[in-house]
């Protein structure tokens, strides 16, 4: 048996010459620090979330109908009568969900142990690039079900284009193809949804790993495994240090991936709607334009960028500055690479002034999130009574944007003028499992 | 590092500990606790039998059929065409009322809406209070109003079993107009008020099931793949440990 095997496989070799040097490039001759701790699974994580999106999304593509008089019935239909289309679905919108919750943790590792420093900035870019690539997939994608919150939120976000100045009202049309989101706009969203963007997203997958293996992966200590000394089990030649990808992290990953899926099938089965967070209860009444859902919010994941806008006052006749700020909000960590001038790379080994910027950062981010999901809304009168609830919310939410990007300018400071002080970095990585 | 993931963990902490409890739309009313459960059969059916005898004259559960609703409640084709079904639709086909919606429109001023997804919407809670805060209200066009849908367009369906609630109203403050205090039971109905507080959570519990079949297969089938993924993953991290143990 084994014999027929081998007999396939050089069969294929001689017809396919690159694919196994490609194998062997890749997997078992890709060299990984042997010193990933946690926060090195959501990588992986993210691939496997994506495969399920994917999968789910074709079975779902199966039965849902794409117009504005069919969408709302057609998730009815897969809910009810579809065998196991409720599975489906659940695993699709539990998987929207999970793979923010992945890809924040994935961003946040590459800022705490400095991935995003020379000489992987193109990877961070990249990265930056998938994660503005599935904001526009997820936003799309939350309209297709063609609840009330679907189409609210549709219609605000993309009130967002029509403060542009000039060109604003005529781009709103433009996107939507109505002067309200229609069927015009639930059917170039599927087509978006379910071809364009999936496809842009596996490409920049494809490219952010190939420009990871080209330069290897950062690790917990920020040491670079390639500078220090050659000779590993495998090969003479390679990093010390380095492990290869398969089967060394292949079978690491795949613990994470048992214990994601215990959390992910906890939330499918016991959880879907996860209190109203990853499914909205205004979701469960059809979009009608003559109805609006008591508070309009987005997804909870949009929430910190959504909050931006709305703290930022419109000035000079113009709302346009919350969308600016919102999106800077995002352009500014394209710019990280350049931003941070530290050679440090990793949190272990930097200054008091980076630990504390990035979890004041982080705080930031959580408090912005508090406010977009109407969560301050609630707690503030909760707390402190018949106050001034639009007063101090505006507060609480303008002092969070400010951290936000202070985070941004702090960084940039605290390493230009080099009043970082730092400790000195291990030549060689310090622990493993 | 330590302090950084405590650090983090105690914001989650903080700002998980907030999250408001799902709010029903509209003013802000005291919800009662519903106690609805999916999983209790004879709950469901005692529902089932309230809704088609009090609301299906009225409202739809146009993605429920009549033969999915048997299966998943334990009941006959005979059993639910006999004492379920009473407009007449074939075992297969879907509830829908034979109010003709164009003339419940000009009777109630609204047409009355489909219940299939009313739980999903706006809870259990909700519902279940709904139902149990209906009050004669002489001012009302219908001679009912209700406290957690004020002006409801709804008369009460129930009221034989409930008997009668009257509203106390508290005199209007400074700022406040007149509101009201209490509901009082003033004409007994056919059932104790601890029946129909059990009749109204089963009917809670039957719309809840309507609202979501598939949570009777999610709960059946969730933790035999909770034990599978468990098994999975102890695995993997033997596997792991056995791999592992060359790198030195």
């Amino acid at each position: 048996m084994a014999n027929v095997f081998s007999n396939i496989g050089e069969w294929v070799n001689e017809r396919a010459p690159g694919m196994m040097p490609m194998y062997r490039a890749h997997m078992t001759e890709y060299y990984a620090p042997k010193n990933f701790n946690l926060w090195y699974y959501f990588g992986s994580l993210a691939l496997l979330v994506l495969v399920n999106q994917i999968v789910t999304g074709i079975f779902l593509t199966m039965n849902y109908t794409p117009s504005a008089a069919g969408a709302f019935d057609s998730v009815q239909y897969i809910m009810r009568d579809v065998e196991w289309g409720w599975l489906i679905r659940y695993m699709h919108s539990t998987g929207a969900s999970l793979f923010f919750v992945v890809v924040f943790l994935h961003m946040f590792r590459g800022l705490m142990y400095g991935s995003y420093k020379k000489p992987r900035e193109l990877v961070w870019l990249l990265g930056m690039l998938i994660f503005l690539a599935l904001m526009a997939e997820a936003f799309m994608g939350y309209v297709l079900p063609w609840g009330n919150m679907s189409f609210w939120g549709a219609k605000v976000i993309i009130s967002l284009f029509g403060t542009l100045p000039y060109i604003g009202g005529g781009l709103e049309q433009w996107i939507m193809g109505d002067f309200l989101p229609g069927d015009a706009t639930l059917n170039r969203f599927f087509a978006l949804h379910v071809i364009a963007l999936p496809l842009v997203l596996l490409l920049l997958v494809v490219l952010h790993i190939a420009a990871l293996h080209e330069v290897g992966s950062n690790n917990p200590d920020g040491v670079e495994i390639k500078k220090g000394p050659k000779g590993n089990r495998w090969d003479a030649l390679k990093p010390a240090d380095g492990i290869p990808l398969h089967p060394y992290y292949t079978v690491k990953d795949l613990v994470g991936v048992g214990f994601f899926l215990l959390i992910a099938a906890f939330i499918i089965f016991f959880a879907p709607t996860f209190g109203g967070w990853f499914l909205e209860h205004d979701n469960a009444i059809p979009a009608n334009n003559l109805l609006t859902p008591p508070e309009i919010k987005p997804v909870w994941y949009f929430t910190p960028f959504y909050a931006i806008v709305r703290m930022i006052p419109s000035f000079l006749g113009s709302a346009v500055w919350g969308v600016l700020a919102m999106f800077s909000a995002i352009a500014v960590l394209f710019a990280m690479p350049w931003l941070d001038r530290g050679k440090v790379k990793s949190i272990r080994y930097r200054g008091t002034g980076y630990k504390v910027a990035l979890t004041v950062f982080v705080l930031s981010f959580f408090g912005l999130g508090a406010v977009g999901a109407g969560i301050t809304a609630e707690v503030i009168p909760a707390w402190f009574g018949n106050v001034d609830l639009t007063f101090w919310e505006n507060l609480f939410g303008r002092l969070m944007t400010l951290l936000y990007f202070g985070f941004f300018v702090f960084l940039w400071a605290y390493t230009y003028f080099g009043w970082e002080t730092t400790k000195p970095v291990p030549d060689r990585v310090t622990t493993h499992d | 590092m330590k302090h950084f993931l405590s650090g983090i963990a105690l914001a989650l902490g903080l700002i998980v500990g907030t999250l408001p409890a799902h709010a029903a739309e509209g003013a802000k009313v005291e919800l009662m606790k519903s106690g609805a459960d999916v999983r209790d059969q004879a709950s469901l059916q005692r529902g089932a039998r309230l809704f088609f005898n009090y609301c299906v004259g009225c409202h739809s559960l146009k993605y429920v059929r009549y033969s999915r609703m048997a299966e998943d409640l334990g009941l006959t084709e005979d059993e639910v065409m006999k004492n379920l079904n009473f407009t007449g639709a074939k075992f297969q086909e879907p509830v829908i009322s034979h109010m003709p919606a164009a003339l419940a429109g000009t009777w109630f001023g609204k047409a009355p809406p489909d219940l299939s997804l009313e739980v999903d919407a706006k809870g259990a809670d909700w519902v279940y209070t709904y139902l149990n805060t209906f009050y004669l209200d002489p001012k009302s066009p219908i001679g009912w109003n209700n406290t957690t849908l004020p002006n409801a367009a709804m008369p009460f369906p129930l009221w034989e079993l409930q008997g009668m609630q009257s509203a106390q109203m508290q005199p209007a403050k400074d700022g406040d107009a007149a509101g009201v205090e209490k509901l009082v039971l003033s004409h007994p109905g056919k059932m104790t008020p601890a029946q129909f507080q059990q009749a109204t959570r089963d009917l809670t519990s039957f719309l809840q099931y309507v609202s979501e079949p598939a949570a009777l297969q999610r709960h059946h089938y969730g933790i035999w793949v909770l034990l599978f993924l468990a098994l999975f993953t102890f695995l993997a991290a033997l596997l792991k440990k056995e791999y592992w143990k060359d790198v030195h």
